[in-house]
């Protein structure tokens, strides 16, 4: 518990540096997080970014496509409003899609498919109120596979659009 | 002389930091009419002389268009030293003989003959030079010599390929001989690289590399190994190829929204969009006179083969039938087009006659992909698998003759032949 605790305070601390953009000075050093640890006080002072909620709708950064797909699934679209709504409201925050495509077809066509699986989720960010540029869309279409194989079962992880928010 | 001036010129630009990498080729199948030939042993060193020869007769045979004679022993190397009886004998319709003179530190001559046994009559006399530690460009250049003289099309052993070795992480950009033996790198980084495409004249590569985030294409000499980024783009710029005066690419840009095609000239200027589908528009390729691009298409539901005029108006369809097809390339007539067909969760690589329309399979069902045709549209390079690796594989047009070649480490994708002889 205690060290639940202690990510959860670094974590926002930076969150709400970067956000901020308060000067290097202005960081906080190890000392007040160490204090966090003993003085439970500070917990409740925390406002916890929902992006480092493990248990929040917005843990969830990658969505998954039938073969030759690239419409996000219903089931999916409301993770992705979910996303396109935490970032309206957090206006510094980056993410960048990227597309991914299972190793049937051609490597250029599957980089193409990636591509407009990714854009297709930078629509539905910005149908959710995310800016245009807090939202950039890449491909790597079937370079790059988080599975190898070929079957289904690899092929469903690759046919695949991840968020990744910029640090 | 003219000939082997350039040679020497060829030789020379290719000489420099060659891999030893171990190779090894299997060939599957022989063509229907193969002409029996024998070659025998050059004369001179006999170190340089035997590795020549096993170039030379390795081609032959892969070229699935010869049987080899046995030479039993004989070893003529001048025709006066010839007893055609005996090779008429043995089957032979045609000898090649010579011998390999050192003209000078490093460098030998090799002086070859083909002699038709049965008109005892000489075909050809060509002198090929090199430096002595080109044993295979020799002998590649002594095959196309024959080759050339027997089956009356011009030789593709000398030419070169391109493709892209991964190995985990790391890619590399390589160049090697058409067989893969001789190979170099041009580039080498731990982000992918795709789709490399031959300048006509065989001294530029076109590629995509994902080093700045996101597919990039880039040009870079084949000789200097000096490379520009052509094409940067947000979202993905991809699948370039060449126009066959060197002067403009086709590429793929997302710039203004789905995979489109756009002419761009060769030093980044001059940007033309060629396309307004909307939907997925990939892999264009130049028809050899420059007029027309055949690419892949999802316009129509699922991927195919289309053809626009460069020129505007004309925007068709070019293959039906079950099945998706994927990445066209035209043979160097222009009169037909091999691609890759995918039905029943098979790839496999085909042909199509513009004219009668007929699609022909020239591989069975598997795992191939990316074919291009050698530049005198006889044979077709691809990317295959086999033994859980991916390989290199080359066919014969006809379909007859399949060859494996390994690699040492890796993956081997991504293959494309020069266009260049």
């Amino acid at each position: 518990m205690k060290k639940l605790v202690i990510s959860v305070v670094l974590v926002n601390l930076l969150a709400a540096c970067a956000s901020q953009k308060a000067p290097e000075a202005a960081a906080p050093t190890p000392a007040p997080v160490a204090a966090a640890v003993t003085a439970p006080v500070v917990e409740k002072a925390v406002v916890v970014d929902p992006l480092n909620d493990a248990t929040s709708i917005l843990a969830k950064r990658s969505v998954y496509y039938a073969l030759d797909v690239d419409a996000v699934a219903a089931a999916d679209q409301p993770v992705i409003a979910a996303h396109g709504k935490y970032l309206s409201e957090n206006p510094s925050r980056k993410v960048e899609l990227a597309g991914y495509a299972d190793e049937r077809g051609s490597t250029e066509y599957n980089l193409a498919l990636g591509q407009r699986r990714a854009d297709g989720v930078k629509k539905l960010l910005e149908l959710s109120g995310a800016k245009a540029a807090q939202v950039s869309a890449v491909s790597f279409g079937e370079e790059k596979p988080k599975a190898a194989g070929h079957d289904e079962a690899a092929w469903s992880q690759n046919r695949r659009s991840d968020l990744n928010y910029a640090k | 002389m003219l000939k082997v001036l350039k040679m020497l010129l060829l030789l020379g630009s290719l000489s420099a930091a060659v891999a030893h990498a171990e190779m090894s080729i299997e060939i599957i199948g022989a063509g229907e009419h193969q002409i029996p030939v024998a070659v025998a042993p050059l004369g001179g060193d006999a170190k340089i002389a035997a590795a020549i020869n096993e170039v030379v007769l390795a081609d032959l045979q892969r070229s699935g268009l010869f049987r080899i004679v046995d030479n039993a022993g004989k070893t003529p190397h001048e025709p006066s030293e010839v007893n055609y009886a005996d090779w008429q004998a043995m089957g032979a319709e045609a000898l090649a003989i010579g011998s390999v003179e050192l003209v000078e530190a490093g460098r030998v001559s090799v002086k070859v003959r083909l002699l038709d046994v049965l008109k005892k009559s000489p075909l050809l006399g060509e002198v090929v030079s090199a430096k002595d530690s080109q044993t295979r460009q020799i002998g590649h250049r002594i095959a196309d010599l024959i080759y050339e003289k027997l089956t009356g099309d011009k030789g593709v052993f000398s030419t070169r390929i391109a493709y892209v070795n991964r190995l985990g992480e790391k890619y590399r950009l390589v160049v090697a001989d058409s067989d893969g033996y001789n190979e170099q790198t041009v580039l080498a980084q731990n982000e992918p690289i795709m789709s490399p495409a031959w300048s006509a004249d065989g001294s530029r590569l076109a590629y995509v590399s994902f080093e700045t985030g996101h597919a990039a294409v880039f040009v870079q000499s084949v000789f200097t190994k000096q490379r520009n980024l052509l094409a940067d783009f947000r979202g993905s710029n991809s699948a370039p190829t060449w126009s066959p005066d060197g002067k403009q690419l086709a590429m793929v840009l997302t710039r203004d929204g789905s995979s489109q095609l756009y002419l761009i000239n060769a030093d980044g200027s001059g940007i033309q969009r060629l396309t307004f589908s909307g939907a997925i528009d990939t892999e264009p390729c130049f028809s050899p006179d420059g007029q027309r691009l055949l690419f892949t298409s999802d316009r129509g539901g699922s991927a195919q083969i289309y053809q626009l005029a460069i020129a505007g108006g004309l925007e068709q369809r070019v293959s039906f039938g079950e099945g998706t097809n994927y990445s066209p390339r035209y043979s160097p007539d222009g009169k037909s087009m091999v691609l890759v067909h995918r039905a029943n969760a098979q790839f496999y690589i085909a042909t199509q006659d513009f004219q009668s329309g007929q699609m022909q399979l020239v591989t069975d069902g598997g795992w191939h992909k990316k074919p291009s045709f050698a530049p005198n549209g006889k044979m077709i390079l691809f990317a295959s698998e086999a033994r859980g690796r991916g390989i290199l594989a080359s066919v014969s047009s006809d379909g007859r003759v399949k060859q494996h070649m390994f690699t040492q480490t890796g993956d081997a994708r991504e293959p494309m032949w020069n266009p260049h002889f």
